[in-house]
């Protein structure tokens, strides 16, 4: 009886959050799913008439879309590996023996708290600017002529800009995982006469497996998403070189007020981000359990 | 012999981690100093590094220009307000997860989680004709509300791992020495309650105050944060180095300082407890 009554005042509690979310969910989710079958523009919003799959053959046969496919994996791939890579090297090397360690951790996890749009403009004009950006003026005081980032290389520009800002994300998680490694294994690997990298491949490297796992799968959530860094650096330029799959929905609503394709857009960015998520709560999920 | 080899190590990996730590800072330094500079200073060739004339004229001039102080409340009014709603929202239902739990809680947890993992571009046309419709579109409440809920999630994930770790025995020990419910949540639940609710607050005062999407579609300026005016950087009229730094250290001193200060709780918050 007791239990019964405490159950139900349970539900109660949670109901606010549940139905607020569903809500949130599921409402805009079928609505964006309604667009994608209408033929639909802004510039004439009284006849929307039904096209059926129209939307989704135009966007998915549009050279446009494949580029901004290629670049949406290209973006993720290129900054979960800066990232990964560069993350796990600093976290060793955070873990050494260092005098005023806790001072280069506040230095390195800086990035991390900046927002996109302060980090993408510092990086565009203060970092890449051909004439007046620290690097450019650095490589020709050597005498290398620079690199106009945002015309040249637009894409690697953004993945540099992405991958500066969850850099300190991944180091911080592989720390932490880092930090939880007994040592004594890693001593009684020494006493066997396991060098330094034979032990960091054995024994650190499967530790933080785990730990690479989640900053992928979250990392990837979050960068399948990227739009501010590309909004106020290249709008996607030039051409469609930096545009991603969500520059492109939303160039499709705002620029050509084309709400049926930008639908059938979210839609497909949808299906992309829910192949991750299922890995990503198949992995916490386990944890729960453990 | 050891001894100078360990001392020479450390002092070797000290160098090296100072060296890759101020690399990393850099672009935030540069942007501090480029605050204090004038405008034809932020642009010499070569660049100035610290001996300058700093001048704080910048700092004075975005608020006499641009309305800083607009941008800046609006960016505070989101983050509390999307925080405190998410707290009313989040702290029964993690609270009821941790202590009344049932065979459906994982399934409801990770199920709030899988909403998190909606990109926005998914709700975004619907949600904006809709703003447009109700004519939310550029006011603080609406931008509150898609806040809060975007957040949710994360809250309600980070409020139940620390709602967790309370133990429930001591409820029983107190009940037995006669303890009113009164007293079970002020004196015993509530205290050891607050670290988590404290971290968790940081945490969304953090990812609303950064956040980059839906801020910068559903505002024009009325209840445009601090995320919208930088943007308006972006095509810029002649010299505006310095304006634009001293604009983002303001944007970005408060948060991270907030951040500096809560990195732990971070890696937890952020990685819905499987990295602790």
């Amino acid at each position: 009886m007791a239990t019964q009554h405490s159950q139900k005042l349970a539900r109660s509690m949670m109901a606010p959050s549940v139905i607020a979310l569903l809500i949130w969910m599921a409402v805009p989710l079928a609505m964006t799913l309604y667009y994608s079958t209408l033929g639909y523009s802004l510039y004439n919003p009284i006849s929307t008439p039904f096209v059926g799959i129209e939307n989704y053959t135009y966007f998915l046969t549009d050279p446009t879309f494949i580029a901004a496919l290629t670049n949406t994996m290209v973006l993720v791939v290129g900054v979960l590996v800066i990232t990964i890579g560069g993350g796990i090297l600093l976290a060793l090397l955070l873990d050494q023996d260092i005098y005023g360690v806790n001072i280069v951790r506040l230095l390195v996890i800086a990035p991390f708290f900046v927002m996109p749009t302060v980090a993408a403009l510092v990086w565009k004009n203060m970092m890449m600017n051909p004439v007046y950006g620290v690097i450019g003026q650095s490589m020709s005081a050597i005498g290398l002529a620079p690199i106009d980032w945002m015309t040249d290389v637009p894409l690697l520009s953004i993945i540099l800009i992405v991958a500066w800002q969850w850099l300190p994300f991944a180091t911080l998680i592989l720390l932490t995982s880092l930090q939880s490694l007994s040592s004594d294994q890693k001593e009684a690997a020494e006493m066997d006469g396991a060098g330094a990298l034979s032990i960091f491949w054995y024994i650190t490297l499967p530790h933080m497996s785990r730990a690479i796992t989640v900053v992928i799968l979250i990392q990837t959530i979050f960068l399948l998403s990227i739009f501010a860094e590309i909004l106020v650096t290249t709008n996607g330029g030039p051409g469609a070189q930096s545009t991603n799959i969500t520059y492109l929905v939303y160039q499709q609503a705002i620029s050509f007020g084309d709400i049926g394709a930008a639908s059938a857009g979210g839609i497909v960015a949808v299906i992309l981000a829910n192949i991750v998520a299922i890995f990503l709560i198949k992995a916490i999920g386990k944890n729960l359990d453990a | 012999m050891a001894r100078q080899v360990s001392r020479q190590r450390k002092i070797g990996m000290t160098i090296l981690a100072w060296f890759v730590g101020f690399l990393i800072f850099f672009p935030i330094l540069w942007t501090f100093l480029t605050s204090f500079k004038t405008e034809l200073t932020a642009i010499s060739i070569p660049p100035q590094f610290l001996f300058f004339d700093w001048t704080t004229e910048n700092y004075v001039n975005i608020q006499a220009q641009a309305n800083y102080f607009h941008f800046m409340m609006n960016s505070i009014y989101l983050a509390l307000g999307s925080t405190v709603l998410g707290l009313i929202f989040a702290i029964p239902a993690a609270w009821a997860m941790a202590f009344s739990p049932t065979k459906r809680t994982k399934d409801v947890l990770l199920w709030m989680l899988s909403t998190k993992m909606l990109p926005a571009v998914g709700v975004y046309i619907p949600i904006y004709l809709l703003f447009i419709n109700l004519g939310l579109l550029d006011s603080r409440l609406g931008l509150i509300i898609v806040l809060f809920l975007i957040n949710l999630p994360i809250m309600v994930w980070m409020l139940y791992t620390y709602f967790k770790e309370i133990p429930v025995d001591i409820l029983e020990a107190a009940r037995m020495d006669g303890a009113t419910l009164r007293q079970e949540i002020t004196q015993i639940l509530a205290p050891m309650a607050v670290p988590g609710i404290a971290s968790t607050v940081l945490l969304n005062v953090i990812l609303a105050w950064n956040e980059a999407f839906w801020t910068l579609n559903l505002t024009t300026s009325n209840a445009a944060p601090l995320t919208a005016f930088i943007a308006s950087f972006s095509s810029p009229q002649g010299n505006f180095y310095a304006t634009l730094s001293a604009a983002s250290m303001l944007a970005i001193a408060p948060i991270l300082i907030v951040g500096w200060f809560s990195q732990k709780q971070l890696v937890r918050g952020l990685t819905f407890g499987a990295v602790k």
